[in-house]
């Protein structure tokens, strides 16, 4: 912010203690450290998926010759083609696709709105938290409408060795694949969903303080920037989510 | 700066305008956002737990020394159904008890009652703030650490009783409610409260972190700051890369357990039915556990080792020795503690040449902490000791420090775990390095630290006999535990006469377990000093163990803000001991260089023309929190 430049201490006294060496408050600080440590929450999670997924083989034959067997991994995108009102038609990630460019976009109008913050600028900081709440909203529904398909599953199922047939995936049974496929999509994207639920909910008390003038009263839009840096920490991590369940 | 030295007890004034009135009692000692108060809660509940896991010990240890043994006159505290009519202990409960005797000690001992306290306390008054960078963060920290205890607590008297299955708690053993009584109930506990722990753990470490940063007094450069200052933020800083790992791990295995998924179970079959559960791996539970795992073992000595530098310098009136040298073995040993966890798991059936990769890694750790080790002699080495019984619990930290650590060179060798893997020379090896010495560690910062936190002084005399019992005690049980793991007998088992080969060594079984009650009575004379001396203790002076560093120039009983008046401006490192040419053996940071022209080295001269600069700098409150 600009207000912070204006201390009176030269440059080589910012490490010798009595003053913030950083420039920074302990606010941002702890959001930074914090972001740290979910980082290694995350890498767990994503490397114990990694570890489970390369136990199982992976389909040998012709990617057009695919089929789903819990005895091999599944190919994502044969899983994920399914678009809302478009029933029957074979889109493969395109669902998924609309979804991380939105939530993308709403990092982008989070900038905005941490930018207008720096002016100072009451309407455009509400109307930027309006758009990034709405994209939040829209992900977030976009995945529950995407894990509602995945757990109804296709109408020709899949018949196990036994000749049980099993529809849809859920956290014992997958028609997809193995179980453990099911088990961590839906705990890690779960995971993620619950961080992005939560940047909702703090999206929406950051826009209830500002419209309400508590920052201009305070005289400064930290708190857009701090949740801010907590969005784009959930954006990124949902592109290594989305890398390493429909890509790779 | 002097007449803050002796100036007395003005608890309620301070120079906060806004907090001129008198706090609620449940603002001041419950709630408290002081960061003294919430030290003393972290202290008070680490001592509770203390106890209670120190009690648990003692109930086990009475079984393994004497097989059998009639315990039911602990029916009314532990519950009726854990005792046959015999008075003999159930198997399963003995599990249990090893069990949260490690969850106990592990955690809310010496983590939370370790770090809790001295990091709290100590961190504010050592780097020369007022509070931590957010006492409402620091009041959340410990309120979560206190409902995690309740949960804790409670699960010990459920009806199908606390978790089994070692601290550790490995599935698939922990992940089937029905493989076992102790991964029922008090598993799910466990595990939830453990969650809770590790959010609370998250809060202060993130605290202590940015106080360090942020809030350091002026003059206080990094190479300024007390080694208890050094330890306490490494300490944070593996907590806060580490902890969550155990967090992930928990989540999932709580999903395994209440949610029917197969992260870490495949193949596995209870009473001939086999589970439905494929897919998973139990090994995958224990790298994600072992990656905290192993870090938290040093989150539970580096804060005794950071404590010891600074008692044995004082009390040796000597300039530490290889001050440098000490952060960076510590900065070593954080490094290294993330990338070892594997030597937990060479009997997995790992590949051996990634054991061998692990082990090259284990043993270099031998490498820092010898150099610590090493410094904390030629720090003492001729130098004028004064044994205050804080001096005598940091030697005893170093002598355990050192034969526990000569034993883990032993365990990191891959092909020598194969022997030792899980028996009872592993329960001596890391009960002496990391149980006792960071116990001790601990106990050394209460005697040290009790006038600044009590303005009283603790009896010395109870503290020479609670150190040499304690002291001899720990070996005495200990020592032949690992001639007891050398032939081979496993840990966690209930019984020693289980086997032939092994009812020989019953009489060491015993010696163990009579020299583990002495050490308890020991303590007990201990918590009657310390409870004793809070209220009709020697009423301490501002500075009675005649030290350096910043805490000690606070007024006797340091009010909300810690400093009458500004705080005292830094401008020396903290072990200025014996310095030759000065009047007195001691020269506390915050003398400048140019009142103590007699005793000044010549780059010091150069440092008084930076003198006014320093004092100078003004703390920026442009920049928004």
């Amino acid at each position: 912010m600009a207000s912070a430049n204006n201390s009176t201490t030269a440059e080589h006294l910012m490490w010798k203690g009595g003053i913030q060496p950083m420039k920074v408050g302990y606010g941002k600080l702890m959001m930074w450290i914090f972001l740290l440590s979910d980082t290694f929450t995350f890498s767990a999670l994503l490397v114990s998926y990694g570890l489970v997924r390369f136990s199982f083989p992976t389909f040998e034959g012709l990617r057009k010759n695919f089929e789903f067997s819990n005895a091999w991994w599944p190919i994502p995108e044969r899983v994920f083609e399914a678009v809302p009102f478009l029933h029957g038609i074979s889109a493969p990630l395109v669902f998924v696709g609309i979804m991380t460019f939105i939530l993308i976009m709403s990092s982008v109008t989070m900038v905005l709105a941490v930018e207008a913050g720096h002016r100072r600028d009451k309407a455009d900081v509400e109307k930027y938290m309006l758009w990034t709440i709405l994209g939040g909203i829209a992900f977030l529904s976009s995945q529950a409408w995407e894990w509602g398909h995945f757990i109804h599953g296709t109408e020709e199922g899949l018949t196990l060795a036994n000749g049980t047939k099993v529809f849809g995936a859920n956290l014992v049974q997958n028609q997809y694949g193995p179980p453990a496929f099911a088990d961590f999509f839906f705990f890690i994207t779960g995971f993620h969903g619950t961080h992005v639920l939560s940047g909702v909910v703090l999206n929406v008390l950051v826009f209830y303080n500002a419209s309400n003038g508590i920052y201009e009263k305070r005289g400064h839009y930290e708190m857009v920037e701090k949740v801010g840096l907590y969005w784009h920490f959930v954006d990124l991590v949902w592109v290594f989510v989305f890398t390493f369940f429909y890509l790779v | 700066m002097a007449a803050a030295a002796h100036a007395d007890v003005h608890a309620n004034e301070h120079d906060h305008a806004h907090e001129h009135h008198e706090l609620s009692f449940i603002r001041k000692y419950i709630f408290s956002e002081d960061h003294k108060v919430i030290a003393k809660q972290y202290l008070i509940s680490g001592i509770i737990w203390a106890l209670i896991g120190g009690f648990l010990s003692l109930v086990f240890r009475l079984q393994l020394g004497f097989p059998g043994i009639d315990l039911g006159w602990l029916k009314p505290i532990l519950g009726e159904r854990w005792f046959d009519e015999a008075g003999k202990l159930d198997p399963n409960y003995y599990i249990a008890l090893v069990t949260m005797h490690g969850t106990i000690m592990v955690f809310f001992v010496l983590t939370a009652g370790l770090s809790g306290t001295f990091s709290n306390f100590l961190i504010p008054l050592q780097v020369g703030a007022r509070d931590m960078a957010s006492g409402f963060i620091n009041m959340l920290s410990y309120w979560f650490f206190f409902l995690s205890s309740v949960i804790m607590f409670a699960s010990l008297f459920v009806h199908d009783g606390p978790a089994g299955g070692g601290w550790v708690v490995y599935p698939p053993l922990s992940a089937l409610p029905d493989a076992a009584p102790g991964s029922g109930t008090g598993m799910t506990m466990w595990l939830v409260s453990m969650a809770i722990f590790i959010v609370s753990s998250l809060l202060g470490s993130v605290n202590y972190v940015t106080t360090v940063i942020n809030l350091r007094t002026r003059g206080m450069t990094f190479d300024k700051m007390p080694l208890t200052i050094w330890a306490f933020t490494f300490t944070a800083i593996l907590g806060i890369l580490s902890f969550p790992v155990l967090f992930s791990a928990a989540l999932l295995l709580i999903f395994d357990r209440s949610f029917g998924t197969s992260f870490y179970l495949s193949d596995i079959y209870i009473n001939g039915q086999a589970l439905p559960n494929q897919g998973g791996s139990p090994i995958l539970f224990q790298h994600l556990f072992w990656f905290l795992g192993h870090p938290e073992v040093y989150i539970v000595i580096l804060p005794a080792l950071g404590m010891t530098s600074e008692i044995i310098a004082t009390n040796s009136r000597k300039p530490i020795f290889g001050y440098r040298a000490m952060i960076f073995s510590m900065l070593g040993i954080m490094f290294l503690a993330f990338i070892v966890w594997a030597h937990h798991m060479f009997m997995t059936g790992m590949n051996p040449f990634l054991g061998s990769v692990f082990m090259l890694l284990t043993l270099i750790i031998a490498v820092p902490s010898a150099v610590k080790a090493f410094n904390y002699i030629t720090t003492m080495w001729r130098g004028n000791i004064v044994f205050t019984p804080a001096m005598l619990f940091s030697i005893g930290l170093v002598s355990f420090f050192v034969s526990g650590g000569v034993t883990g060179i032993i365990l990191g060798n891959s092909a020598l775990d194969i022997q030792l893997h899980d028996t009872y020379f592993v329960v001596a090896h890391f009960h002496l390095v990391m149980g006792s010495a960071a116990f001790f560690g601990m106990v050394a910062g209460v005697y040290h630290w009790f006038p600044k936190m009590f303005g009283r002084m603790m009896n010395a005399t109870l503290g020479y006999i609670h150190f040499w019992i304690t002291f001899a005690g720990v070996y005495v049980v200990f020592f032949p535990q690992h001639y007891l793991g050398i032939a081979g007998f496993p840990r966690r088992y209930y019984s020693y006469t289980g086997f032939d080969f092994t009812n020989k060594y019953q009489d060491l079984a015993e010696l163990s377990t009579i020299a583990a009650i002495v050490v308890f009575a020991a303590n007990i004379i201990f918590l009657f000093n310390f409870f004793y001396s809070m209220f009709w203790g020697k009423k301490a002076t501002a500075n009675p163990w005649r030290s350096n560093t910043l805490e000690w120039t606070t007024p006797v009983n340091p009010g909300h803000g810690n400093w009458e008046g500004e705080i005292p401006a830094v401008y020396r490192w903290p072990y200025d001991y014996s310095k030759p040419g000065a009047a007195e053996d001691f020269i506390p940071q915050n003398i400048p260089f140019s009142a103590t022209p007699e005793s000044n080295l010549e780059d010091e001269n150069e440092q008084i023309k930076e003198e006014k600069e320093i004092e100078g700098i003004k703390f920026n409150y442009n920049i928004p929190d």
